[in-house]
């Protein structure tokens, strides 16, 4: 049985003079475990479609359910991955990733306990009175990471994670995300609008269409992992997968043309 | 050796203006009773310093060498200060808080503040002695007034401009509404918050003299008027000097207790 259910989902922005249509009649099963890619061009919906799933921001129309119970609200049972990292740049690295531990009122030790253990997973030891002013991008990437996985949340959302970072150091935590999910089991539903970073992470790529935002193919990735970025199956999918996307994002570019031409 | 040749660096305007100041003095250029020289200066600053009286019996020594003059009115004046700052900051920050918070509270209350707010704290001064009559109270109140709006309005400023990815991440954590206050929003505004306090100190610090030569008979601001009136304007100028020395100690306390509480802030270093 899925564990997320995207049902008729859609999604209007009201603006004045339009309409825009984020999301159209989308529907996803996810299942347990499952490691989904969200991707496509700007303005897809993507982020949308993973901000209603979070409960940030619910869907005009649909439900979205999980474990059958439908969502309402933000909530650690989901926990967020933002791309601006989002820590809170008063604590410290240790004092992120209990926060929200200590929200649920944990016992000190055992928070003490959890926070050691993720500052092991995640290479954080020696940073864990640091700031977050004091680390790299890739760095403070870890500390959301281990703050949400803090929570022991069944799924983790992910917004473009790793956007911001340089090429080196996203290959790198792409492989520390592959191993946490694998060791862990979370659901992943991971938005991004990196062709080869989905096809190198995910099971199931969900291509999304430019306004409005609909499922344009649903394709699963069945290599085994570690995947080689330079195989020919890995270039075949990543071609067939640019084509989808660069379709979406010519009508992107052309809307903002053509909204500039008014201007 | 840097932190020397730094101290001198900066100690070098402020001792040549002393040196023509003293050379001025002494060429009998400037008259002796309008402008003394600055050694005439610090003579009666240091008999101001030292205690009137003889130690009495039983008494302290830490007491009898704090007694004089001068320390007395430093204590007086710091103590307004300090009260005053409090109660006008301690009622300035909750009610910031709701404001800034509460789009309806803040519609509420804008206007009234927005009225009262161009009204320095001196023009309170009749009130104040009809409210209050002599001695500390209306001092408080005055001083509680100059340091309200300061600390008010940048507290409303520092909750209004917090990031909203801050309240995003907080309630994926699952903070309650409490939480959210005082663990994100009152931290992500104290940078603000602090600068409004820097701001109601240093207006705190005006008000004191001003409200000293009103209503009491003690502190920095009554003794160099008292001093005008004897034509003492050594004692003036040394009670000046006092009131310099005190604003720039409590401005570094400030400074200091600043970078303690935002050493987690970007380009603060420390």
């Amino acid at each position: 049985m899925a564990q997320i259910l995207i049902n008729n989902v859609h999604k209007v922005f009201k603006t004045p003079g339009k309409d825009v249509v984020a999301l159209q009649d989308i529907n996803l099963e996810i299942k347990a475990g499952q490691f989904v890619c969200l991707l496509g061009p700007s303005g897809c919906g993507k982020s949308t479609l993973l901000n209603a799933v979070a409960g940030f921001a619910l869907p005009s129309s649909g439900v979205i359910t999980v474990d059958g119970k439908p969502i309402t609200a933000p909530g650690p049972e989901r926990g967020m991955v933002f791309q601006e990292y989002a820590l809170f740049p008063w604590m410290t690295v240790a004092q992120n990733i209990a926060f929200g531990l200590e929200i649920q009122k944990k016992d000190p030790a055992e928070i003490d306990l959890t926070v050691n253990q993720l500052l092991e997973l995640l290479h954080l030891t020696d940073f864990r009175d640091r700031f977050p002013k004091d680390l790299s991008g890739g760095m403070r990437q870890r500390v959301a990471i281990a703050r949400v996985l803090a929570l022991d949340s069944p799924i983790m959302l992910m917004d473009e994670p790793f956007g911001a970072l340089d090429a080196l150091t996203r290959r790198n935590l792409q492989d520390e995300l592959l191993r946490i999910w694998n060791k862990l089991g979370k659901t992943i539903i991971f938005v991004t609008h990196s062709i080869e970073e989905s096809i190198y992470l995910a099971d199931r790529i969900v291509v999304m269409t430019y306004r409005p935002g609909t499922v344009k193919r649903d394709q699963p990735v069945t290599m085994p992992r570690p995947r080689d970025p330079s195989s020919a199956e890995f270039n075949e999918l990543k071609r067939e997968l640019g084509r989808l996307v660069m379709e979406e994002q010519q009508r992107h570019a052309n809307d903002e043309m053509k909204l500039a031409a008014v201007d | 050796m840097q932190k020397l040749k730094d101290f001198a660096h900066g100690a070098l305007v402020p001792v040549l203006l002393l040196l023509l100041w003293e050379a001025g003095s002494r060429l009998g250029l400037f008259s002796e009773v309008l402008l003394p020289s600055p050694t005439a200066v610090a003579i009666k600053w240091w008999a101001y310093l030292l205690p009137g009286q003889p130690q009495e019996a039983g008494q302290s020594y830490l007491a009898w060498l704090f007694s004089g003059e001068l320390p007395h009115d430093a204590y007086s004046s710091l103590f307004r200060v300090i009260t005053g700052f409090l109660i006008g900051a301690g009622l300035a920050l909750p009610f910031g808080l709701l404001m800034g918070a509460s789009p309806r509270i803040y519609d509420l209350f804008n206007p009234l503040m927005q009225i009262l707010r161009p009204i320095p704290p001196i023009a309170y001064i009749p009130l104040a002695i009809l409210w209050f009559g002599l001695g500390n109270p209306p001092s408080f109140f005055l001083i509680a007034i100059g340091a309200f709006f300061p600390v008010l309005m940048n507290t409303i400023a520092g909750v209004r401009q917090v990031d909203g990815i801050f309240l995003r991440a907080a309630r994926n954590l699952g903070a309650s509404q409490w939480t959210m206050f005082t663990r994100v929003i009152l931290p992500a505004a104290t940078p603000y918050i602090l600068a409004g306090v820097r701001i109601g100190i240093g207006t705190a610090f005006i008000v004191v003299i001003v409200s000293e030569m009103i209503a009491v008979n003690d502190g920095l601001g009554f003794r160099i008027l008292e001093a005008r009136e004897f034509m003492w304007s050594d004692k003036i100028i040394a009670g000046m000097i006092t009131i310099g020395l005190l604003g720039l100690a409590i401005d570094t306390g400030v400074s200091r207790l600043n970078n303690h509480l935002l050493r987690w802030h970007r380009g603060l270093e420390h």
